[in-house]
């Protein structure tokens, strides 16, 4: 295996779009839609249990890539915070009229808080704009990864998939 | 002298797993550990585990960790802490050092050695400054001790290890200014490096240390650019700021008391070197000697805690706690588990190796 | 201080009797269970002993007791793994020097 992911440590947006789960552009743009950045064949299935209606499909050999129903996703975010890779993630292309909303896991401290302004970064941690935080969830059941919510400019919609650790 | 029907050298994931069998199938154990507190390596690892849901994946290595304290603790089994075994002789004793005082003989029928791996080192010009640690030198000060060994770290190694204690190092709060890997592609799963990629951290592929710079103390980090035949490319040099240099560079089976024992090794470079032969059922040359864990080549924590189920069932039955049948039904499917977790791109490299050590094993072993 | 008091995993550090260590003759407050390898980091002392040769500093290495690089000489006894060894209140730890030496008077008796 070759290309960015084994160069740079991040897959870059032709290694992801060659993935099952990866959604097309018009699935994109349709509503909220969980995004499964997973593209190597390793032993793992906790997502396919974690959704609560099922439409993430795993399967056997444990080692196959994660094929998500879109049509049946309601973009909870169970399956955000249950990937041992934190490679799960929610795109709402529609939030706003110039906005999209992204949901991604967080392990780190301090949390933010609602209606705090973070920098929100793209795969290579690099700051792409700046970004509100909605709201941030660490429920018992998540094990301590929370899964925070930012509103931030569409036209950053595909680049942007974290924030920025913040000072402590 | 203390007479056991099965010894267990080592209370890591393994060890812990092997205790949990066969004290439920009725066997006498003893769980044998030199540390101050039992679960090896385990309770380092505050990340969640991957495999199959079904086998604990998921779940954070520490929590997996307490609940085998918790079934240890609840099935009763003996297990002495602060002993170190220092001498295996006849097949059965062990000599064991107890709270480096005491000094007890155990006699038991049937033994596991459990004992894991060791860290491996790589020597360069300021590696034995302060600061210079293994990965999980590094782990076990901030998971377990929960302080920093430093504020800004260059790791090298782009395996499981070196990121996933990079990541964890992000987590206590230390900087991580370099991944450094000596090869043209990074070693790790992919979704192991995305995450501390979009924390900023960059990865030098094709780069090594070249030596670590300070007075007593690391200061600084120098890297180098290699070729394609691993060679320093002179002017390729550049100075990282750093105070602490985690080495990441493999793990090597710590398979002292097997040598001691008799049993025969063959050398497997894909499980990290000089590794006991064993067959099927985790058993060595020598006939009541088994192996599970590390010991029997390096894998992971998942790998390990079927390979002790394994070794433990086996253990039992060879005791007449099992029958035939029932060790060949449990066997068959922590096998199946086995299989599952050495598959995929990562895996199969481990399972060719394995089955090329389970063919030898099979050559060699009655 | 370098401890680590909040984690995001390991949550909040649990309460812990405060100990009391002397290092090199200074007292260091350590808490009660922990290595003292780990006490001397939370500290900020990094150097735990001078080679018998070159005198040049050691630290930790391996931190699981299988290198000896932390080494130091604890309530007068030398070589002792400061990684894998927890702290008592009154220990004292002290840098040492090559390959230490026995003191005399703290009669080390293993019956």
């Amino acid at each position: 295996m070759s290309g960015s992911l084994k160069k740079t440590g991040a897959p870059s947006l032709e290694e992801l779009a060659a993935s099952p789960a990866f959604p097309s552009e018009e699935q994109f743009k349709r509503g909220p839609v969980a995004v499964i950045e997973c593209v190597e064949e390793i032993p793992c299935n906790p997502c396919e249990s974690s959704c609560p209606r099922g439409v993430i499909r795993v399967g056997e050999p444990i080692t196959n890539l994660p094929v998500i129903d879109l049509d049946g996703c309601v973009a909870c975010g169970a399956c955000v915070a249950a990937c041992p890779g934190l490679a799960i993630y929610i795109k709402d292309y529609t939030y706003g009229p110039d906005t999209a909303s992204i949901s991604f896991p967080y392990e780190y401290l301090p949390l933010p808080k609602a209606g705090d302004v973070v920098e929100v970064v793209d795969r290579y941690g690099g700051t792409v704009c700046k970004g509100t935080v909605l709201k941030v969830r660490s429920p018992k059941a998540y094990d301590r990864t929370a899964v925070v919510t930012v509103e931030y400019p569409k036209e950053f919609f595909y680049e942007a998939i974290s924030m920025k650790r913040l000072a402590c | 002298m203390t007479q056991t029907d099965l010894a267990i050298v080592g209370a890591g994931p393994a060890g812990l797993c092997a205790a949990i069998e066969a004290k439920r199938a009725g066997a006498d154990v003893l769980l044998i550990d030199e540390n101050a507190r039992p679960g090896g390596q385990l309770f380092k690892q505050i990340h969640k585990f991957f495999g199959s849901r079904a086998h604990k994946a998921g779940t954070r290595g520490m929590n997996i960790g307490t609940e085998l304290l918790d079934q240890t603790r609840e099935l009763g089994i003996n297990v002495w802490l602060g002993s170190e075994v220092l001498g295996l002789q006849n097949g059965h004793d062990l000599w064991v050092v107890r709270n480096r005082v005491q000094t007890e003989m155990v006699r038991a029928k049937k033994i596991i050695l459990a004992t894991g791996a060791t860290e491996n080192a790589l020597a360069f010009p300021g590696w034995e400054l302060p600061g210079v640690m293994g990965a999980g030198a590094a782990q076990t000060l901030i998971n377990v001790s929960r302080v920093l060994p430093g504020r800004r770290v260059v790791t090298v190694g782009s395996g499981n290890v070196g990121v996933i204690v990079s990541y964890q190092l992000l987590q206590a709060g230390a900087e991580v200014a370099a991944i450094v890997e000596a090869l043209p592609a990074l070693g790790g799963y992919g979704v192991h490096t995305a995450k501390v990629r979009r924390a900023g951290v960059p990865f030098y592929t094709s780069h090594t240390v070249r030596r670590a710079i300070g007075a007593e103390r690391v200061e600084a980090v120098e890297l180098v650019a290699l070729d394609a035949s691993f060679k320093q490319v002179p002017g390729t040099e550049r100075v990282l700021g750093a105070d602490t240099l985690c080495l990441a560079t493999g793990l090597t089976p710590l398979t002292e008391l097997a040598w001691l024992a008799g049993c025969k090794f063959d050398f497997v470079p894909a499980l990290g070197g000089h590794l006991p032969i064993h067959d099927c059922a985790m058993r060595t040359t020598q006939k009541d000697i088994f192996v599970a864990g590390d010991i029997a080549g390096v894998e992971e924590a998942s790998t390990a805690m079927e390979e002790g189920r394994l070794a433990g069932v086996n253990a039992a039955a060879d005791l007449g706690y099992l029958t035939e049948a029932e060790a060949r039904a449990r066997s068959s499917e922590i096998w199946e588990s086995l299989n599952a977790l050495r598959s995929g791109c990562f895996g199969s490299k481990r399972r060719e190796a394995k089955d090329y050590m389970l063919r030898k094993g099979k050559e060699v072993i009655a | 201080m370098n401890r680590v008091p909040h984690h995001p995993i390991l949550g909040d550090e649990p309460p812990a009797k405060e100990v009391q260590i002397f290092v090199d003759g200074r007292p260091v407050a350590a808490r009660e269970g922990e290595m003292i390898a780990a006490a001397l980091i939370a500290n900020g002392i990094f150097k735990f002993r001078y080679t018998p040769h070159a005198h040049k500093p050691r630290g930790v290495y391996c931190a699981i007791g299988r290198c000896t690089d932390c080494v130091m000489t604890v309530d007068g006894v030398p070589n002792i793994r400061t990684c894998i060894t927890q702290v008592r209140d009154g220990m004292r730890v002290d840098t040492q020097h090559g390959m230490g030496a026995w003191q005399k008077g703290d009669g080390h008796d293993p019956n």
